[in-house]
């Protein structure tokens, strides 16, 4: 008995736990409880599992004991653990800043009692595409999880959410249908749908079928991931959702788009047949994705155009091919995922400071709410790429390791990586220029409260003709703690601090990157783990 | 593996119609688009299994190529019930914006709206029907537009 045996655990406890939660739906303390649970559980089993793989192992699990490529076999590696446990982290941040956000709302049994089943059965989902050895498991995975958001974004049923909705799901479910087609047509191709068992019999068919498939892959996988030009979906429907949806939203959904495109590339089509294709689609995506962003007035939206802008990144990373190339995709995925989640969060944070996440309403942040500007400017300049953070290492590695391949279209799409970073970091800079220094007074449309509360907090400043900074700061430390709950600042500020983690331990995680991404393009761990049984 | 190609056709006059209909604004039309697709699919993968042949319970005489193949069916089932969620979810959500809007057509999205109405849209450059489509002209060369005299 192996320890990773346990894997399957990963989507069976979210499962059982959404049951759990729906049938407690009349007790929203009880709901709570069984969520947090469950999720610390899986986060502690996927924790194990990470320590498990970490000197690079395959381990495949054949589910009831039946023989690949028959049976149904789910994966350990060092890929799928990493993006498990990141993804239940960053779950239970978010999950915790959405419990502190409905304790302070009070929030009452009712329709929103189906938040917390939902939730468990999207990380379900979630969990089930990163460990799924076979193409309709897969696509099961992705169907559990989209399905599962679906609800999650429409809660609430209001006539925006339900426009955005509409958008999403007719996308989606366009994307899962071509995926489907994709599936069909590997089965009467090769008559196998198990991934090592394609590994090893697709380069046996001839060309043309095979970059048929190809294609028809990546276009499913790469509407899901956010791809330019499958992209222009994502900003439109993400917004609309509660702040805590839209923030794991953020964090997993394109992941898991971008992760099958990984083992995608790497071990059903691994000869790079498409990577001229895939490289000028990443310059595309970074650049147009962030052209939008500089556009946009509202925060939430201009968040959503900055996620699509930098899995360009990701996409240019897997078309670089290469040990290091995928090891900085890998690491950057990481960085993405919680930078991404973190800042929706404070997005959520200053709407609910402010009543508005519109650029053109806010000023004077930084000094009535100075808790928020730290936690709003810390993933801001690491989303922007400064160093020391992950976002600039990641960057850094991906960039090496493409100009090591010294071709025409490569260093074009260097150049095009660099412009989005530096155009990203205007972005985020004018943001930050705009929400948290100008004076409330100043901005487009002034926001009364913010005013009123600006003249107060200066008053206090200015009180009995001395300086008085620290009295100022004081009130409006007052005034921040009434907006915000403790709950709500605190899981955002826990992801802030994994964001920091992941750029302290940067050495150890990279190199363990690095292994997985050895282990990755070499494809025979993965090919044996299943096949020899 | 022989391929039934009465099923290729149905299945590419079911993708194609269903896909226009996803692309109508009507979100009627979108769910029977959608439903259209999702049994075109359906019939494609049954295409995958090959021939038919005989039940696929094991007989001991039966060599193995007698047999039709079970998976494409065991994946069509899961398909299926993946569409019926799905097309249930769509309904409520059709019904719901119908409620709310009394208009069973997809609304324009209020962001976009507001980037059409800044001045960076230009008129002449981005609206989406040009002004003169016409190609019938008065005396003096002005294009003449139904209903203007």
């Amino acid at each position: 008995m192996n320890f990773l045996d346990l894997a399957p655990l990963a989507v069976v406890l979210p499962i059982f736990g959404a049951g759990a939660a729906f049938l407690a739906r009349r007790n929203i303390r009880l709901q709570r409880l069984i969520t947090i649970g469950i999720l610390c559980l899986t986060l502690l089993l996927e924790a194990g599992m990470v320590a498990a793989v970490w000197g690079g192992q395959s381990y495949a699990i054949h589910i009831g004991g039946w023989q690949s490529p028959w049976g149904i076999a789910l994966m350990v590696d060092g890929f799928s653990s990493f993006m498990l446990l990141i993804s239940t982290l960053v779950s239970l941040a978010v999950l915790f800043y959405a419990t502190s956000q409905g304790l302070a709302d009070g929030d009452e049994p009712g329709p929103v009692s189906v938040f917390h089943p939902a939730y468990l059965i999207l990380l379900a989902g979630v969990s089930n595409a990163f460990l799924a050895a076979d193409l309709f498991n897969l696509y099961v995975g992705f169907e559990i999880l989209l399905t599962a958001s679906y609800v999650l974004l429409t809660l609430g049923a209001t006539a925006e959410r339900i426009r955005a909705g509409t958008t999403y799901v007719v996308v989606s479910v366009v994307s899962s249908v071509i995926f489907l087609m994709g599936i069909a047509m590997t089965y009467a191709a090769t008559g196998t749908v198990n991934m090592a068992d394609l590994a090893v019999k697709l380069p046996q068919l001839d060309q043309g079928p095979q970059l048929i498939l190809h294609v028809l892959l990546l276009i499913g996988f790469g509407i899901k991931a956010a791809v330019f030009p499958l992209s222009l979906w994502l900003p439109d429907s993400y917004p609309t959702a509660p702040a805590p949806v839209t923030a794991v939203f953020a964090g997993l959904l394109t992941k898991v788009g971008v992760y099958a495109i990984v083992r995608t590339e790497t071990l059903l089509f691994p000869g790079g047949s498409v990577n001229a294709g895939l490289l000028v689609v990443a310059a595309l995506t970074m650049v147009i994705g962030i052209l939008g962003a500089l556009a946009q007035t509202d925060f939430k939206r201009m968040l959503s155009f900055t996620l699509t802008s930098h899995i360009g990144y990701l996409i240019f990373g897997v078309a670089v091919g290469g040990p290091l190339a995928i090891a900085a995709t890998i690491y950057y995925v990481g960085h993405h995922i919680i930078v991404q989640t973190s800042l929706f969060m404070v997005a959520g944070l200053i709407e609910r400071r402010a009543g508005s996440a519109n650029v053109t309403r806010l000023g004077s942040l930084a000094k009535l709410s100075p808790a928020l500007a730290l936690l709003f400017f810390i993933p801001a300049i690491n989303l922007g790429g400064i160093p020391p953070f992950s976002g600039f290492l990641g960057k850094f590695g991906l960039l090496h390791a493409a100009a090591q391949e010294a071709d025409a279209l490569t260093w074009v799409v260097i150049g095009a990586g660099l412009l989005t970073s530096l155009l990203t970091l205007l972005a985020i800079i004018r943001v930050w220029a705009r929400m948290f220094w100008r004076r409330a007074a100043d901005a487009e449309i002034p926001n009364p409260m913010l005013v009123d509360q600006w003249t107060k907090v200066t008053e206090q400043t200015t009180a009995g003709g001395a300086k008085n900074p620290h009295l100022g700061l004081k009130l409006a430390r007052e005034m921040e703690a009434e907006a915000l709950p403790w709950g709500m600042r605190y899981a955002t500020g826990s992801l802030v601090a994994a964001g920091i983690a992941l750029t302290v331990f940067a050495g150890p995680i990279f190199d363990f990157c690095q292994r997985v991404a050895v282990e990755l393009i070499a494809c025979e761990p993965y090919i044996t783990a299943i096949l020899n049984y | 593996m022989s391929v039934n190609i009465t099923f290729l056709v149905i299945t590419g006059v079911l993708l194609a119609t269903g896909f226009y209909l996803v692309l109508e604004r009507t979100l009627t039309r979108v769910l029977l688009g959608i439903m259209l697709i999702g049994n075109g699919i359906n019939l494609l993968i049954l295409t995958t299994g090959g021939r038919r042949g005989a039940a696929p319970l094991f007989q001991a005489q039966l060599p193995a190529e007698e047999y039709s193949d079970p998976l494409p069916q065991a994946l069509i089932l899961t398909a299926i019930v993946i569409t019926f969620a799905v097309t249930a979810f769509l309904l409520a959500m059709i019904y719901r914006s119908w409620t709310l809007t009394s208009a069973d057509v997809l609304a324009d999205d209020t962001e976009d709206v507001k980037v059409s109405l800044s001045s960076a849209y230009d008129e002449e450059e981005d609206s989406p029907v040009a002004e003169d489509t016409t190609e019938f002209v008065d005396e003096e060369g002005r294009p003449v537009r139904e209903g203007e005299e």
